[in-house]
């Protein structure tokens, strides 16, 4: 894991060594914008735009998604939201395994019951 | 036969909390409707925890289950990934009905695990609490790949502000 979050984080620095996708990042952060959007104000091809987003979607910098015939392009998740969603995964793992300790703490109990009665005879 | 039983409402689910206390730790909360020596049985013996510790939902299971509960006793989980995986370590503490401490040994990113029972009125309140040695362990704790992610986000702020300071 240690491996891949080191490959994940190549890609990251990667994506951020070219001053286009740093302004992409920038301008992503004040709000949504489409690839033609993006293009337009990088004064770029829409082909060159798409190859620059692709590499920040690659390294979970940027997400997109298509409605219509417009890619809309945003920031990937920031570090709060990142902390919030750990939370809830490992609340979720917990979760589920405390349901399966009910049963078992349920079972126990019924067995001491019983138990208890049969010593009472 | 027994209407009694049948006629007996559905105990309402406990709920889990979990909350990141500081940067290493974390503590996950839970009550059961049972008192403490039942629910410390629960976690103390291998054949009743092979049945909770792995839930369906975690796309595993367990293959092997030693725990030799005692001070300085030592535990081993093998899971069944997509390769066998060992977790281990030992039990640095063994209060009975109260208390347990344990260590996880297969690295060095290993949490120290904390776990109290407490019993009021028949129910008890659970706590466990987990100590790492690092956030970055912490953040990589729990279900797989995609804690890579926070970590890798993590990191990368750390990053863009330093690029930033320069």
């Amino acid at each position: 894991m240690v491996q891949y979050s080191q490959v994940r984080f190549d890609t990251s620095f990667a994506a951020l060594s070219d001053v286009t996708r740093r302004g992409v990042l920038e301008q992503l952060g004040r709000a949504d914008a489409s690839i033609t959007d993006l293009a337009g104000k990088f004064h770029m091809t829409l082909t060159g735009m798409k190859k620059h987003v692709a590499v920040l979607e690659q390294a979970g910098l940027v997400t997109t998604e298509k409605v219509g015939r417009v890619r809309t392009c945003k920031l990937g998740l920031h570090r709060l939201e990142a902390e919030t969603a750990w939370i809830e995964r490992y609340r979720e793992l917990w979760d589920a395994r405390f349901e399966e300790l009910d049963n078992v703490v349920e079972e126990l109990k019924r067995k001491e019951k019983v138990d208890g009665r049969k010593k009472r005879k | 036969m027994d209407a009694r039983r049948e006629s007996e409402p559905t105990p309402m689910k406990n709920r889990t909390t979990v909350e990141r206390k500081s940067e290493r730790e974390v503590v996950v909360t839970r009550t059961f409707n049972a008192p403490a020596r039942i629910v410390f049985e629960a976690w103390t013996k291998p054949d009743l925890i092979k049945r909770w510790w792995v839930p369906k939902s975690m796309g595993m299971s367990l293959l092997s289950c030693e725990m030799d509960v005692r001070v300085g006793g030592k535990y081993r989980f093998v899971f069944d990934a997509s390769t066998p995986v060992a977790f281990f370590g030992r039990y640095i503490e063994v209060t009975p009905y109260s208390r347990l401490i344990w260590t996880n040994e297969e690295s060095d990113e290993g949490a120290v695990t904390t776990v109290t029972f407490e019993e009021q009125d028949g129910k008890t309140l659970l706590a466990m609490h987990e100590l790492y040695p690092s956030k970055e362990a912490l953040d990589a704790a729990g279900t797989g790949s995609a804690d890579a992610t926070v970590e890798t986000f993590a990191q990368l702020d750390e990053l863009l502000v330093t690029l930033g300071a320069t």
